[in-house]
């Protein structure tokens, strides 16, 4: 038994849930300095397990299995692949800002981070990141569902008690009765193959890597494909169903709107690759240009609604639904450049998104506004902050040398392949980002400020700043260097590909 | 040495990079070390380009200095550098520009660091494209180019910054959108960027076969278009232009200079590496196309030139009209591929790059030394300065006179080249361009006037005596300013009276290219 | 004629009326203020009971003992132990109850009803069974009513009585004509006349429909839940929780048994008939659900609903699905008291219990809202909370037996039912009390409360994150119906 680092892992962030959840309720430091020391523990293993992958050997690696209940063939089987384990590292490293970007600031003017039962908030915070780790390596089936709904469930208590007052009630019930509702519209159709792969094979197992091979006909694939995939890429903010998506972001305090664009947004979309891809090739196959014409229309309409808003968190949460249009339009290609791409897109758009949010909520603890036009100036006050929006700006443009572009260009070559038609129209929303990303960064940071705001806009901390440079980080370095990651995920594209029957 | 001689062209694209990556780590306020910094930053690359220009072996086919490093293997692109005749002169113009400019910029006060960092970012950007002979990595430098510069316009710009810089950045990354696009289907098609392999497979495509549901002939128009309108935006051709009078004006004069002086000749130059190469069929086919464009370019760039009252602007439109010569040649090279004519055209065409980017940048260049001293660029207020400022007078004549094309003076050579060279092809094989050439030659008479008034608005006629007395007393150009245009004026002159030591370089490229 | 077998088979319930009498003889002997204290015995003695049952008095295999009374298997042992954990934890929260649990009849009448339960779960025969289900009827009556004075409580007693009554008449009417078609009352010889063809199908549909009316009122399925909401609220909260946990469950065991063992062969059937009424069951009670406002009319109409995902398993007539019921009931158990435990603790101290008294719980006393939090996400089914697994587990029985359009409409009650849990937990979280002086308002927790509300909480995790025990029994239950 080799060293069991993923379930170590997984259940850091729980642990350190319960522990959290014992420190007495006054001492608000210690629960905070216990939510960081476990981040930079979970995002040091994280980081092990992206530099230990071993990338020639390929498939699934650091596999740990425990037998959970035998009797339905469920076990506790965790494992990473390609695909996912730089969404390993992408959940340590939006674990480690989120907590960074909560700590608070002792400035009175300022309202930043988390004042109000921060021990409860890390607590919730956590449980989330627990699940989403488990989701990221779970290659039980119904593992996955129960960490996929850890994952969620968390959301409406985060936003609800620490969101924005005006909307945090109304969407926070929406986002989790949307998420709650196609998790399980999903879990029918993962129940449904577990039975046919019962009747194909005489053995009961909720383990993917016999479900792979259980050899569904086409027929099956085509009826539970699409509830499956859909019911998933609900959380990957597929359009029509992202309307939840913007309201959460907007109504989410700001570690989680980081966790939740950053890395749930992600969830979704892996797990509508894993369970829905993966498992029903052909049923993808028959539904893909569906697929694709729902994922073109996001990243269109996705890109044009966040052009209108005049609320930046909602130009956010709008650019988050034309990005992770993107993913999914590269799932839909169901071709190595695509999957390439949307991999790469899965990482690029959780780093960048995770950024933009951490500054828009920066800017509105000491503005107390997230109207645009009464917005500027920002870039004298707290020029790091600038500094990182823009490089995150940049990214969001598909912007050569960074991390976006690299993303992006091969999603395209893979629409390419299946559809010009479609890599055409999408390439429309490259433009209308960059005319919003730059009116915005033009309005907010570099316009005058308004008398209003003179004088209580302060720089942002230490903390905000070790932050903004952590996610800065990786868009720079996969954009100058594709190689950081690239062959990492070509090795999880070989995995997908192998069961597509393509080359 | 062995070193330098192994990775030059990698030295000289990255060494500005790296000096800006480094100067974040500077303290902070200590502007007079940026500049420094920044200015043998650049200067390293000038040293540099120019050990490779004698290197460089004129007669040797091909590229040269070439290096190749993997660098997004996955999709079949590869960091690939190398230079021929045309883009090693393209280099030398950039790293002799830049430096030029940053001295410029010694008068900038306001976020020199960032000032300074965004400049050398952009001279890598500029000289990626010159380098690169993969087709993604020239997109890519292509595209970052752009960051830069509109944070040079946006941030120490004039009055109307904002709605130029937004104009420059959507109508370029607008017209490369389609550039992108193509791009990306040659990849899918080929499975490989390399320029030098693409020339082969793309130009060797079966016109007849069936492409993504199409005919090739089709699809290969379409990108033909994708590709000449990305390269029109910039270079710019009328009707494309309108971007560039507002981005030009509204630059810091440093900005301007670079503006004009490279980021113009990126259009022109993608002509030529790209569009002739890869689409010699289509470009022959719709050189008449091209070729009207340019004329118009050419005539309404200069009327417009004309009508301005605004001392920049005025500027600005000659770029038009100048670089409207650079398509011509082009227009006129596509019309009889392999003709003495369009060689010489394609000479004029590649000289008139590399003198418009000395002339416009030194133009540019003296239009700010003035506003810096006035606040003010309104022909109006001018007049009669000559007896107040001579030094500066004279340098203004005699940059004015080569972007007129004063025979002796380098505008003159490319100027002549391409006419006769356009005029040749019209003579020997189609007629059209011999009408295009005599409408062209029409502009060439409205560019002497819209000069000469400039001139004469500015130094001449009754002195303005507002700027003779007291506070607003205008003083002489500076030592640093005199620098900055020695080395400007100097090529100048020197192509103007021995253009051959250029020629020849061009020339021989030319001939192995086309 | 007597064998260890035979005692082995009644060890609970013979321990349980062990517990009775010595309750009997000691309580007359305590003062009146240390009454409370039989609480602590009763709770304590059927945690012993329940340690003596585990050890001695484990099913081997399922056999009939008494004479073909009772069927000595896991199903019922695995029920026995439910309820009796059930029945130790209502003893808890009885206890500082002033008006029910300083009066040791209280805690007599619960282990009556417990006996009756008991009995329930291991009949074999209809006779017996019926008068098991009067047993457990007859005392839960009286506790409803217990609150002496109390008008609601009063109505409450009276009205369970009498739909109690009368719906127990049409089930005797019921069982009286499958005795007159078979010719035998023993459950498990039925199977073997009731094959299909021997009768007319509407004959024995008619007389299912009559037992399912008796057994519908037990687990309050739609159309017999009406009595729930009016007998839950008026009822003594702990009661009211006994009675939505236990006395469903054991509802359940009896369906399960019966109609599992009996008429399999008319499965066909009567499956069909019963996946209407679950659907129905389950999208009314949640549809009732959402207007309320009181937290025990919340809780009874929501385990209307729970009824009704219950019902899942039993339609899908697999070993799957009766495994998957009875660790539903296992989950549901656990994490319905915990939640009318929440409940009782906090309108002992408030006297209040509408939902929007509930605002500030969570500053008031973290724990106590920490503990909603995980009963009220275990009712909504999300884990690692109980509830999720037992859903999935029904589901999967639902989707394996072919009633996917059945799973369909649970999936979209449960989402209905988050919105309502999850606006609830609301209160607790986000509002404030209206001076926003939580700190002065604490909710302290009595000694039982706060180890019957532990227990049930580390319960309520336990079953949703190491479920394999859980469901091996549940299994192990399960497969003596086949």
């Amino acid at each position: 038994m080799n060293f069991p680092v993923l379930g170590i892992i997984t259940f850091t962030p729980f642990v350190a849930a319960l522990i959290i959840l014992m420190i007495p309720a006054q001492r608000k430091n210690e629960a905070r300095a216990v939510a960081l020391a476990s981040a930079v523990f979970a995002l040091v293993l994280s980081a092990w397990v992206y530099f230990s992958y071993d990338q020639a050997a390929g498939g699934y690696q650091f596999l740990e299995q425990y037998n959970w209940l035998p009797a339905l063939g469920i076990t506790l089987f965790f494992g990473v692949d390609g695909m996912s384990t730089p969404l390993v590292l992408l959940t340590g490293v939006v674990m480690f800002t989120g907590v960074l970007i909560s700590w608070g600031d002792d400035n009175p003017h300022v309202n930043a981070g988390i004042q109000d039962r921060p021990r409860e908030f890390f607590a919730f915070l956590f449980l989330l990141a627990g699940g989403v780790f488990g989701v990221f390596v779970s290659l039980d089936l119904f593992m996955l569902f129960f960490f996929y709904e850890i994952a969620v469930f968390p959301m409406y208590l985060l936003i609800a008690i620490w969101g924005w007052v005006k909307t945090r009630e109304y969407a926070a019930m929406k986002l989790t009765l949307y998420l709650f509702l196609g998790s399980v519209i999903s879990l029918v159709g993962g129940l449904a193959m577990v039975w046919v792969q019962y009747n194909n094979t005489g053995t009961l197992s909720f383990n993917m890597l016999v479900m792979e091979t259980a050899g569904f006909s086409q027929t099956f694939q085509n009826i539970w494909f699409l509830p499956v995939f859909l019911g998933f890429a609900t959380l990957g903010g597929i359009w029509p169903f992202h309307n939840w998506s913007p309201d959460g972001h907007v109504a989410a305090p700001t570690a989680v709107s980081m966790f939740h664009a950053g890395v749930l947004m992600k969830l979704g979309a892996f797990a509508a690759l894993r369970v829905g891809i993966m498992l029903l090739p052909q049923g993808a196959e028959t539904w893909k240009w569906l697929i694709m014409g729902f994922a073109g229309v996001a990243v269109v309409y996705g890109a044009y609604i966040a052009f209108v808003q005049m609320d930046f968190k909602y130009m956010v949460g709008f650019s988050s639904v034309s990005h992770m249009g993107l993913v999914v339009l590269g799932f839909s290609t169901l071709n190595r450049e695509g999957l390439l791409g949307a991999g790469l897109q899965m990482f690029s758009h959780g780093v960048m998104t995770a950024l933009f949010f951490a500054v828009v909520g920066m800017i509105y603890d000491r503005a107390h506004t997230r109207q645009i036009p009464e917005l500027g100036g920002m870039a004298k006050a707290m020029p790091f902050a600038a500094m990182g929006f823009i490089i995150g700006g940049l990214v969001s443009m598909g912007m050569p040398l960074f991390s976006g572009f690299v993303a992006e260009f091969p999603i395209f070559m893979g629409v390419w392949r299946e559809q010009w038609l479609v890599a055409v129209v999408s390439s429309i929303s490259i433009v209308i980002t960059a005319a919003y990303i730059m009116r915005n960064i033009r309005q907010v940071f570099f316009a005058d400020m308004p008398s209003s705001l003179e004088g209580h806009i302060t720089d942002v901390t230490v903390l905000d700043k070790i932050a903004i440079s952590t996610l800065c980080l990786f868009m720079v370095l996969i954009g100058i260097f594709p190689n950081f990651m690239v062959p990492m995920i070509e090795t999880g594209v070989d995995n997908v590909l192998r069961l597509l029957g393509g080359s | 040495m062995d070193f330098i001689d192994t990775h030059l062209l990698s030295l000289i694209l990255f060494i500005p990079a790296v000096a800006a990556f480094f100067m974040l780590f500077l303290p902070k306020d200590e502007n007079k070390l940026f500049q420094w910094f920044a200015l043998i930053a650049s200067l390293l690359p000038f040293v540099l380009s120019l050990y490779a220009w004698f290197e460089f072996r004129s007669i040797q086919p091909g590229f040269q200095f070439e290096e190749s490093y993997d660098w997004y293997a996955a999709i079949g692109s590869s960091l690939h550098l190398g230079v021929d005749g045309l883009s090693l002169s393209m280099v030398l113009l950039t790293t002799l520009l830049t430096p030029l400019a940053i001295l410029a910029s010694f008068s900038i006060t306001e976020k020199v660091k960032a000032y300074m960092m965004l400049f050398l970012f952009l001279e890598t950007g500029m000289l990626g494209v010159f380098m690169s002979l993969d087709l993604l990595v020239f997109f890519v430098f292509w595209e970052v180019g752009l960051v830069p510069m509109y944070f040079l316009i946006n941030q120490w710009g004039s009055a109307n910054r904002n709605y130029a810089s937004m104009k420059f950045m959507i109508y370029t990354m607008g017209g490369s959108l389609g550039l992108l696009l193509a791009v990306q289907l040659l990849g899918v098609l080929f499975g490989t960027y390399d320029l030098v392999s693409l020339y082969q497979q793309w130009t060797s495509l079966d016109p007849d076969s069936a492409l993504l549901g199409l005919s090739a002939q089709t699809v290969k128009t379409i990108a033909f278009w994708a590709f000449t309108i990305a390269f029109a935006v910039k270079v710019p051709l009328w009707p494309f232009h309108t971007w560039l009078p507002d981005a030009h004006t509204e630059a810091p004069t440093a900005g301007s200079m670079i503006l004009a002086g490279v980021l113009l000749k990126l259009g022109a130059y993608g002509f030529l590496r790209l569009i002739l190469p890869l689409y010699p069929v289509e470009a022959k086919y719709f050189a008449g196309a091209l070729a009207f464009l340019a004329v118009a370019a050419i005539v309404f760039g200069a009327f417009a030139s004309y009508a301005q009252s605004d001392f920049k602007r005025l500027v600005a439109y000659s770029s038009v009209n100048h670089m409207g010569f650079v398509v011509l040649g082009i227009a006129a090279a596509a019309f009889a591929v392999g003709t003495e004519d369009a060689r010489i055209a394609l000479n004029g065409a590649i000289l008139q790059m590399f003198n418009h980017g000395l002339s416009a940048a030194g133009m540019f260049f003296l239009v700010g030394v003035i506003y810096e001293r006035t606040h003010t660029r309104d022909l109006e207020k001018f007049g009669g300065l000559f007896p107040l400022v001579p030094v500066y007078g004279g340098i203004l004549i005699f940059t004015s006179m080569a972007s007129l094309g004063l025979p002796g003076l380098n505008g003159f050579i490319s100027e002549f080249l391409v006419v006769r060279g356009s005029f040749g092809v019209g003579v020997n094989s189609v007629p059209v361009m011999a009408v295009y050439t005599a409408v062209a030659m029409l502009g060439l008479l409205f560019t002497g006037a819209y000069i000469l008034k400039g001139i004469k608005k500015v130094l001449h006629g009754p002195m303005n005596e507002n700027w003779a007395h007291g506070e607003h007393k205008l003083t002489e150009i500076n030592t640093r300013e005199i620098v900055v245009m020695i080395p400007l004026m100097a090529l100048i002159l020197w192509i103007g009276l021995y253009p051959a030591w250029i020629l020849d370089v061009i020339n021989k490229a030319v001939v192995m290219l086309f | 004629m007597y064998t260890s077998t035979m005692f082995a088979s009644i060890l609970p319930e013979i321990s349980i009326l062990v517990l009775a009498m010595l309750i009997l003889v000691v309580e007359p002997f305590w003062k009146k203020e240390k009454r409370r204290n039989v609480g602590w015995l009763t709770a304590g003695g059927l945690v012993i009971a329940m340690i003596v049952s585990i050890a001695f008095g484990q099913p081997d295999e399922p056999t009939a003992t008494l004479g073909g009374m009772i069927r000595f298997d896991w199903l019922g042992f695995f029920f026995k132990m439910l309820f009796m954990f059930a029945g130790a934890a209502t003893a808890l929260l009885f206890m500082d109850n002033e008006k029910i649990g300083h009066r040791g009849e209280a805690y007599l009448m619960l282990l009556a009803s417990l006996l009756g339960m008991n009995l329930m779960a291991a009949s074999a025969d209809l006779i017996m069974l019926y008068l098991a289900i009067e047993t457990t009827s007859i005392p839960l009556y009286i506790l409803s009513g217990f609150l002496l004075g109390d008008d609601k409580s009063t109505e409450a007693g009276f009205k369970y009585l009498l739909f109690g009554a009368l719906t127990s008449t049409f089930m005797l009417y019921g069982f009286s004509l499958v005795f007159g078609f078979a010719g035998t009352s023993n459950i498990y010889q039925l199977a073997d006349l009731f094959k299909s063809g021997a009768l007319p199908l509407v004959t024995i549909m008619g007389t299912l429909a009559l037992i399912l009316v008796g057994l519908g009122f037990k687990v309050s399925f739609v159309p017999f839940h009406f009595w729930a909401p009016d007998v839950y609220e008026g009822a003594p909260t702990a009661v009211s929780g006994f009675l939505s946990t236990a006395s469903k469950a054991a509802g359940f065991a009896v369906l399960v048994r019966l109609f599992f063992v009996a008429f399999p062969d008319y499965g066909s059937s009567w499956t069909f008939a019963l996946a209407i009424i679950a659907a129905v069951t389950m999208t009314v009670g949640n549809l009732l659900t959402l207007p309320q406002t009181n937290i025990k009319r919340l809780l009874a109409y929501s385990s209307v609903a729970h009824a009704g995902y219950t019902l899942i398993g039993v339609v899908a007539l697999t070993q799957l699905g009766a495994a998957s019921v009875i660790f539903y009931l296992a989950a549901y158990i656990v994490t319905n008291l915990l939640a009318f435990g929440i409940a009782i603790a906090f309108s002992r101290i408030t006297g209040l219990d509408d939902i929007r008294d509930y605002a500030g719980l969570s500053r008031r006393s973290p724990m106590l809202g920490l503990m909603m939090l995980a009963a009220f996400l275990s009712l909504a089914g999300m884990p690692p909370f109980a509830g999720f697994v037992a859903k999935v587990v029904v589901f999967a029985a639902g989707v394996q037996a072919g009633y996917t359009w059945l799973v369909v409409v649970g999936i979209i009650n449960s989402v209905i039912g988050a919105y309502y849990y999850l606006n609830v937990l609301k209160y607790v979280y986000l509002y404030r009390l209206p001076n926003e002086d939580e700190e002065a308002h604490p909710i302290p927790l009595t000694r039982p409360y706060a180890i019957a509300l532990v227990v049930l909480a580390i319960g309520v995790i336990l079953i949703g994150t190491v479920f394999a025990p859980w469901f091996n029994w549940s299994d192990a239950g399960a497969m003596n119906l086949f």
